[in-house]
């Protein structure tokens, strides 16, 4: 799924890296809990989360991820949408709830593959 | 064989904002050495796993990565209170992070446990009140 599909899906505003927009994603996950996102190992992933603090922005690059969002109408400061920049990380935000954009990225092809070390 | 390289870093116990940085400079630095991806991503997570442990459990501490010929080994120090069960502290699902640092995003238990998923070997030596140092180590 294109980084511009899971946009248009979760009605999101692009917070930074609105040039790599065509970029593809193959799978996503969903969590405030940053170790449960660093358990799984995924392809070119997507991280939804409630969760901001610049930890978001570290397991992202840890995890070679190539996009945020931030559900629950949840906003970045400037230094967390600086960092993403220097990582080539799109940053987006939704008003959307965790499980309903979960749910719609589901239901539109994202189900991803994450498999455990 | 040529001369391991070390990079060498003081982890602040004091800012968990800056918590990360030793180990999204260790990406950096691997990635210059031409390292495959899935090798830097097992170091640079297994490494910042143990960052926030130090951060949020031991006031900060010491971090040490070495790249050899046949692997890297990542050594962190603290001087912090110590592991009183280390088997326990082994178990997913297991961790004594206080509510504030679970608001944080951590503390779900996980992190001793994905350093040791990531890596070919760990060893843990802790002394209760004294310190904990974490080695691991992964193969190339």
């Amino acid at each position: 799924m294109k980084i511009s599909t899971i946009r248009d899906l979760l009605g999101a505003e692009v917070l930074c890296c609105e040039d790599s927009l065509d970029s593809d994603v193959y799978s996503a996950c969903g969590s405030d809990m940053m170790s449960d996102v660093l358990a799984y190992v995924k392809d070119q992933a997507v991280l939804l989360t409630g969760l901001v603090n610049p930890q978001v922005i570290r397991t992202a690059q840890m995890m070679d991820m190539v996009c945020i969002v931030f559900v629950r109408s949840k906003r970045p400061s400037e230094a967390m949408i600086s960092m993403a920049e220097d990582d080539g990380i799109v940053m987006m935000a939704t008003d959307m709830r965790m499980y309903n954009a979960c749910g719609t990225l589901y239901v539109n092809g994202l189900i991803g593959t994450a498999t455990h070390v | 064989m040529s001369e391991p390289l070390v990079f060498h870093f003081d982890v602040d116990g004091e800012n968990f904002t800056s918590a990360g940085q030793a180990s999204t400079q260790v990406k950096k630095n691997l990635r210059q050495l031409g390292l495959s991806p899935e090798i830097i991503r097992r170091v640079s997570i297994a490494m910042y796993e143990g960052e926030i442990n130090m951060v949020i459990h031991a006031d900060g501490g010491t971090a040490d990565v070495i790249v050899s010929d046949d692997g890297i080994d990542i050594v962190l120090k603290d001087q912090g209170p110590g592991i009183p069960n280390v088997e326990q502290a082994m178990q997913e699902g297991f961790s004594t992070a206080t509510d504030s640092i679970r608001s944080l995003g951590f503390g779900a238990g996980m992190g001793l446990p994905n350093m040791k998923r990531y890596t070919d070997s760990m060893n843990i030596d802790t002394v209760v009140g004294e310190g904990t140092t974490v080695t691991m180590r992964v193969d190339l």
